[in-house]
């Protein structure tokens, strides 16, 4: 066996160390500001996730009130931990949109069946077509919308009860 | 006094254990087995008397002991509280070395197979895993610690864990977590005695089929819990707990295969030290991922960052030594004997790289979240559409190899094989072309699936064929058995993912829905009570042609402490499961979920297979090693 080949092994344990020492040191900051924030919802129309419910377009984003638009999936793992703070959300009053992302209608039923669902409309996004559009790469992701169509504020990540309080103030602030 | 005395116990067994090292390493004494014997056996002893301290304080709820009163409760059922023992992060390190001590004795005890040098070395090394688990256990974990005042009652047990499943689901995974550790302190002690050879691999083969044999159960149950306790209808979630118990069996399954190359040709060499260094480090890493709280997950029960960063050190020490050790010795390792591309050995290796690469993507899958988050801050989640899509189309290959590799013999193999292999491969298109007619909009990979899991059923028998059954040994029984398990397997994941049906509804008492061939009425609702929990319990009478079952799914609401959850109710049929769950009130009716599962069951029926398969192997194996050891006395 050639010399160098015999150390990969190692060297691949010690950059798996080195790697999950320095995110044991660091937890993550999911505080980015995005670079969409200040611009338009890019056009988009989808069919409704969940046969029945209301399918969702970006015209239906501008509705002259801020509102959430939460990019979910049933087979996320966060998500799960994020939907009881979204529930919450509702209970205070914030209209809150879903797009569920490569996903099958009856799993997303049964998440929301499971879950609770807080969504007023849900599209399905297919082929993460409008999640990219958002600019959007991971599962879940969320956005304030002001009443004009305007992306005020993106979140990355499931919305934790100690993020509530930021998220509320960023509707606010897009009144 | 029982905790006190358990403490006491841990203590004396961690000295035993640096005796032990310290005897490997020739300090204080010439190495020899007959000193590390009885500092194995007693080591095991005290650590089997702490742990029934443990469970005696958890049978007794007494409640002066931090870890009971965190965990138990007065009112739990004593299945439970037993149970409760191994259902927490103490508890459960405390199993943990218990049973690598166990493993331990064991070795020392049998073990006669191997030079003495090299059986003192790898006893040293099984004594220094233990040594680094027993300070994480006296120093950061300690099960034993005393509360003052004790409470007046205990804070409960997470009541999605109160179920028989949990009494033996976690002990099964790590018995066989630890017993590949036996496998990886052979692996040092052989390269470090230079002695890697086939006896080395016989000796090692037992450990690694038994530890194969309890990971395979422990995977297929867990399966089956949290398909019927979460209430989610699925059977595999790609959750990174499973995927932390999936890994080392991919792995050891690996290990399992190479190791027969170098027990009967003396070949790979290298790669099943390396495998077997792999296989424990990922009982590890898995352990490492679920205790640290580094990914989310909905399983994680014991999370602690400083938990976390105690077994990343012991696994950079123990498996940063190992591979230096293999990096090190690597050169001096001799190659086998040669073997044909086209050959049993061929066919191993090919099943070994596809194992490997299978591992290789569950291991990235399963880290690419944090790593993604670190380097972009994006918090996201890897799930079934990118495992399926990647390891599914790797998985069915393996399925096809399992037609070929077995027939193939040692060394070299030029007979035309294309008699035996001809009948699997039109059974498998005559699959394909009846799902094609039949089922048009049917997934490409459970298509597949079925088609290969459908052949693979006799197939996996032709290495029966032409030989006399009561002369052939019991290994090849195992095989077999183990293959067939592997066709049913993949027969249930097919069926169920390609024809499962679903049923959402709200319904009011005297409703009646369809699902698949059934018709489920909604007989009533009424409220139930058990010793800790309410319950909504639905009556529901299911029933396709003629009879009637009954189903009565759940609602539970668990008093200490206050959680709901939702127990699904089964109905097995010959051809599958009707699975029915019972959700939320609303203003017009109940929500109601009912699934038809045609043939789900065949998925854990072939994981049993698999298991016994295993056992048949081991049973045969020891069985001749024996003679084999009395006839070399004589």
């Amino acid at each position: 066996m050639r010399r160098a080949l015999r150390f990969v092994p190692l060297a691949l344990l010690l950059a798996f160390v080195g790697f999950v020492a320095w995110r044991l040191a660091n937890p993550a900051d999911t505080a980015i500001r995005s670079r969409l924030e200040g611009k338009p919802v890019p056009a988009f129309t989808l069919p409704p996730a969940v046969p029945g419910r209301a399918a969702l377009s970006s015209a239906d984003l501008a509705t002259g009130q801020p509102r959430l638009l939460n990019i979910f999936a049933s087979w996320c793992v966060p998500c799960i931990a994020e939907a009881p703070v979204l529930g919450d959300l509702k209970r205070r009053g914030v209209a809150i949109d879903g797009i569920a992302i490569r996903d099958k209608p009856e799993d997303v039923a049964a998440f929301l069946a499971r879950n609770g669902d807080p969504y007023q409309r849900i599209g399905a996004d297919m082929q993460s077509s409008v999640q990219m559009a958002l600019g959007s790469a991971g599962v879940p992701e969320s956005f304030v919308i002001d009443g004009r169509g305007i992306i005020r504020y993106q979140h990355v990540g499931p919305i934790m009860p100690q993020d509530v309080s930021t998220v509320l103030a960023e509707l606010e602030k897009a009144k | 006094m029982i905790a006190e005395l358990g403490l006491a116990a841990l203590w004396l067994a961690a000295m035993l254990a640096l005796l032990q090292l310290l005897l490997a390493l020739g300090i204080g004494g010439r190495p020899s087995a007959a000193g590390a014997r009885p500092l194995a056996l007693v080591q095991a002893a005290l650590t089997l008397l702490a742990f029934a301290a443990l469970i005696v304080l958890f049978l007794r709820t007494d409640l002066s002991v931090t870890l009971v009163a965190a965990n138990s409760h007065s009112a739990k059922p004593w299945l439970y509280k037993f149970a409760g023992a191994w259902g927490n992060h103490e508890g459960s390190m405390l199993l943990w070395v218990t049973v690598l001590a166990l493993s331990g004795a064991l070795l020392a005890l049998f073990e006669r197979r191997v030079a003495e040098k090299m059986l003192v070395a790898s006893l040293g090394a099984q004594a220094a895993l233990g040594l680094g688990f027993y300070a994480f256990l006296l120093l950061a974990s300690n099960p034993f610690a005393r509360l003052d005042p004790a409470p007046a009652e205990g804070r409960g047990l997470n009541p999605l864990l109160q179920d028989p499943g949990l009494a033996f689901h976690p002990p099964t995974l790590y018995l066989g977590y630890v017993g590949l550790s036996v496998a990886f302190s052979l692996a040092v002690g052989a390269m470090l005695t230079r002695q890697v050879d086939a006896p080395l691999a016989r000796a090692m083969r037992p450990w690694v089929l038994g530890s194969w044999i309890f990971l395979t159960l422990g995977i297929t149950a867990g399966s089956y819990w949290a398909y019927y306790e979460l209430g989610w209808g699925g059977w595999w979630f790609w959750d990174p707990v499973e995927n932390a118990s999936l890994m080392p069996w991919l792995a050891a399954t690996a290990l399992l295969h190479s190791v027969n190359v170098l027990a009967a040709r003396g070949g790979l060499r290298s790669w099943t030290m390396m495998l077997a260094v792999v296989a424990f480090s990922m009982s590890m890493v898995g352990t490492f991922l679920v205790r640290s709280g580094i990914l989310t997950s909905v399983h994680a029960f014991a999370v602690d960052p400083q938990r976390g960063t105690f077994i990343l050190v012991l696994l950079a020490l123990y498996v940063g030594a190992a591979l230096a050790l293999f990096a090190a010795r690597a050169a001096t390792i001799r190659e086998g004997a040669p073997f044909d591309p086209v050959s049993r050995e061929g066919a191993l290796v090919v099943n070994n790289l596809l194992l490997s690469v299978i591992l290789g993507i569950v291991f990235v899958g399963t880290l690419y979240p944090i790593v993604a988050e670190a380097l972009s801050g994006e918090k996201l989640s890897v799930g079934p559409p990118y495992f399926n899509a990647v390891a599914g189309p790797l998985a069915l290959l393996l399925a096809a190899l399992l037609v070929v590799g077995p027939l193939l013999r040692w060394r070299r193999d030029k007979r035309p094989l294309a008699k035996w292999v001809l009948p699997s491969v039109l059974t498998a298109a005559t699959v394909l072309v009846i799902t094609f007619v039949f089922v048009p909009g049917m997934g490409i990979l459970s298509r597949l699936g079925l088609a290969f899991g459908i052949a693979l059923v006799p197939a996996s028998i032709v290495p029966l064929l032409g030989r006399s059954l009561r002369r052939t040994p019991l290994a090849t029984w195992g095989m077999v058995i183990a293959h067939l398990g592997v066709g049913v397997a993949l027969i249930g994941m097919a069926s169920e993912s390609a024809f499962t049906r679903e049923k959402l509804a709200v319904a009011q008492p005297g409703d009646k829905l369809s699902v698949g061939p059934w018709l489920v009425e909604l007989a009533g609702i009424a409220p139930v009570a058990g010793p800790n929990w309410t319950a909504i319990e639905a009556h529901l009478r299911a029933s396709r042609g003629s009879g009637a079952e009954t189903l009565r799914p759940q609602a539970r609401v668990f008093t200490s402490p206050l959680t709901e959850t939702s127990e699904a109710a089964i109905h097995t049929a010959w051809n599958g499961q009707l699975y029915a769950v019972i959700g939320k009130q609303r203003d017009d009716g109940w929500q109601l979920r009912l699934w038809w599962k045609p043939f789900v069951t065949l998925i854990w029926l072939g994981g049993m297979l698999i298991a016994l398969g295993g056992l048949v192997a081991l049973v045969g194996r020891l069985w001749r090693e024996r003679r084999r050891g009395r006839e070399a006395e004589e």
